[in-house]
């Protein structure tokens, strides 16, 4: 089997833009992304079916001379999936839009705790890092170690 | 051909055709929302016993259909073998239950929330696409089939475009986007050596392929599976988008996505790529991170909806472990594994969708006395939690006890690392559902600590917009009437006028209670059957290994000529 060096050049650009797109904050470069990466699989499946010939119809050509139809049945379905998926992903976009008038991806919400007790206090230990509670920011010393040995007695209980 | 096989195979596309008629009837009845819950209750009933004719029919032989009868190879083949409709048989019971949970809870026919009621027809679609997955007998199949159920997944999740569901769903998206498009690559990739995409040929084919490049495309459809079942380092994305998804939403993904992917994975390992050591020692150092760093993050989280995510990936790590043994003993435990998997998170799930219901919160540092206020709560919450930690008897147990079984027969130093990997999970997992149940369950109302005023402020911000904590039923526990007060003031003041009378039970809403307790029962079920059953996963996993009982149905029925390229 033989593909075209011109096709996988091609391939293998869309792949780095598609990647480079992906990995940006901003949404719309993210569904960017997503479409040039659908396109550079979808003609990687294309350069998968052989070598190009004539177009697969009975009677227009021999058949050894044929293009493999199965793989242009495999992007035709790639296509539609893709564009169904981009569809839904602009339409979230939007909705994000809507909400905060930002095009970033927002921050969570653990994110934002975390951010918070290290803004509340800047003494910060390792003990207090390793639990997620943002509780137990005023009080920890007493409440933690109690809560450590009731989930201990849980523990030998069962 | 006899007609009790043909009748097997005239059932064979009712599961994946049914729910999608289903659903296009629940959509044109989206102005009866009482009409569209008897249409979808009842496809999903007429799916779930066509699943058990299906079970008992492929108990013999695995059944073919072949689409439109073009012979196996041209046309698209379902293949019903024992592996396929076990997991169709487990996931479409877990299914029809989670559905009756979320019309209990009103999840569905909410109109102040989606102007068109969108649940039924997309829940319908996601069922189409598990069935679709699993009976597919041919890898383009497969992949439409995984399309369909993320295609429903995108929308299920991101029902009601609150701002946290958003934001999770946009990396759900993405994240799915990506792993699908490199199942593409490897679809590509495997037709490119092989010529064809029909399972059971490719598994003829494939043995003549170079090992080099056999290893590359298996690993890239493991990478493309392993983002799907959420194998540990592909992991990170489950714990932040399920859990701010609607309880029901969460449990049916929970029980039936992931398993969906781990489905593929047992079949890419046992049809497709039968020996492939490197591949082997790869997934079980995959398997052994998936259980201990998963069930580490468990225990580090507060939420009850989180521990369960990342309880839900460490036990991804078992079943990845019993494949990737590759023998008989360890396949036949992963399926068992499966099986009572699917059931218990699930039901773990919709258990933390009550207890977001009566406690108006899911986060431990909210949540006291539950079982004091709701006895019948706890109960539902420590049977499927003791059963996920593998205490004896139950069905968690039996899983285990097979897969430490077939890690000790194998022998490797990688095998030994791993069942020491699996009990140190077990006793992890229990420590994270012991401690879940010491906070929320067992601590008396007023030990609560309190919460930082600033903390306070940011939390209830993140859920004003939650509609499913709009009613929580606890006494006086919500916000309303309480301007100024915080959420868990507001709280902490309940528990100080309501400490005398604390012993009184509060009413659980009584639809999501029965389905919640159904599922509860059939987790416990598996475990009074689990003899039967684990024979006929025994059984399911000694034909994946021959692979020959598979091959020959495919083909057994067609000509002897095979169409080649």
């Amino acid at each position: 089997m033989s593909s075209s060096f011109l096709l996988l050049a091609l391939i293998a650009i869309l792949y780095t833009c598609g990647v480079y797109l992906l990995l940006d904050r901003s949404l719309t470069r993210v569904l960017l992304g997503v479409l040039v990466l659908g396109n550079a699989t979808n003609l990687l499946v294309i350069s998968a079916g052989g070598p190009f010939g004539a177009a697969a119809l009975v009677g227009r050509a021999p058949e050894s001379a044929m293009s493999d139809a199965l793989v242009q049945a495999l992007v035709l379905t790639a296509i539609v999936i893709t564009l169904g998926v981009a569809a839904f992903l602009l339409s979230i976009i939007h909705r994000t839009w809507s909400l905060d008038r930002e095009d970033d991806l927002t921050v969570d919400t653990e994110d934002r705790s975390v951010r918070r007790r290290l803004a509340r206090d800047e003494q910060i230990d390792e003990d207090e890092f390793d639990t997620t509670g943002c509780e137990q920011t005023s009080d920890t010393d007493d409440e933690h170690t109690d809560r450590a040995s009731r989930a201990d007695a849980a523990g030998a209980q069962a | 051909m006899n007609p009790a096989g043909s009748l097997v195979e005239s059932l064979l596309p009712l599961p994946v055709l049914l729910p999608l008629l289903g659903a296009g009837a629940a959509l044109v009845l989206a102005g009866r929302p009482r009409v569209q819950r008897w249409v979808s209750v009842g496809v999903l009933v007429a799916v779930v016993a066509i699943s058990a004719v299906l079970v008992a029919g492929a108990a013999d032989r695995p059944h073919v259909l072949t689409v439109g009868s073009w012979p196996a190879p041209i046309g698209i083949t379902l293949v019903a073998d024992q592996l396929s409709t076990i997991m169709l048989l487990t996931s479409m019971t877990v299914t029809l239950l989670v559905l009756l949970y979320a019309i209990g809870q009103g999840t569905s026919d909410d109109e102040t929330r989606t102007p068109v009621s969108i649940f039924h027809p997309t829940y319908l679609v996601l069922a189409a696409g598990v069935a679709n997955a699993f009976l597919s007998g041919d890898l383009f199949n497969l992949y439409v089939g995984f399309e369909v159920l993320l295609m429903a997944s995108y929308v299920l999740l991101t029902l009601g475009g609150t701002r946290s569901r958003v934001r999770a769903g946009l990396t759900y998206v993405v994240v799915n986007v990506v792993s699908s498009l490199i199942f593409l690559i490897g679809i590509a990739l495997v037709y490119a050596a092989v010529g064809t995409l029909n399972l059971a040929q490719i598994s003829e084919r494939m043995a003549a392929v170079d090992p080099g490049t056999q290893l590359a495309i298996h690993l890239v459809l493991l990478t493309a599976f392993g983002i799907k079942a959420a194998v540990f380092p592909l992991s990170a994305w489950l714990p932040d988008s399920y859990p701010t998804a609607a309880a029901p939403v969460t449990a049916v993904f929970a029980g039936l996505l992931t398993k969906v992917g781990v489905y593929s994975i047992i079949r890419t390992q046992t049809l497709l790529f039968p020996d492939d050591p490197v591949a082997e020692d790869i997934l079980m150092i995959a398997a052994l991170a998936t259980m201990v760093i998963g069930a580490l993050g468990a225990i580090a989280q507060d939420d009850v909806k989180r521990v369960l995510s990342f309880t839900l990936v460490s036990h991804i790590g078992y079943m990845i472990f019993g494949v990737a043994l590759a023998t008989p003993a360890g396949v036949g435990a992963a399926i068992f594994y499966v099986v009572h998997h699917i059931t218990v998170q699930a039901t773990l799930f919709c258990v933390a969708g009550l207890v977001e219901r009566v406690g108006g919160s899911t986060s431990t540092t909210r949540l006291a006395g539950l079982a004091a206020a709701s006895p019948l709560l706890a109960v539902l919450y420590f049977v499927p939690a003791i059963n996920l930690g593998g205490i004896p008897p139950l069905s968690g147990f039996i899983g285990k006890l097979g897969l430490v079984e077939a890690g000790v027969q194998d022998g490797s130093v990688l095998a030994w690392f791993l069942v020491g990997g699996a009990v140190l999970t077990s006793l992890l997992t229990l420590y994270a559902m012991a401690k879940v149940w010491v906070l929320a369950f067992w601590r008396p109302r007023d030990q609560l600590p309190v919460e930082h005023p600033e903390d306070a402020e940011f939390n209830d911000l993140d859920h004003e917009d939650d509609p499913d904590r709009r009613f929580p039923v606890m006494i006086g526990a919500g916000r309303a009437g309480s301007g100024e007060e915080s959420y868990s003031g507001a709280f902490l003041g309940a528990a100080r006028t309501a400490s005398d009378d604390e012993r009184v039970p509060v009413a659980l809403p009584r639809g999501m209670t029965v389905a919640t307790g159904t599922l509860v029962a059939v987790g416990l079920a598996l475990t009074l059957v689990a003899g039967p059953l684990y024979s006929l996963t025994d059984r399911a996993a000694a034909d994946l290994t021959a692979r020959t009982p598979y091959v020959t149905a495919v083909f057994g029925q067609t000509v002897d000529e095979r169409v080649t390229r």
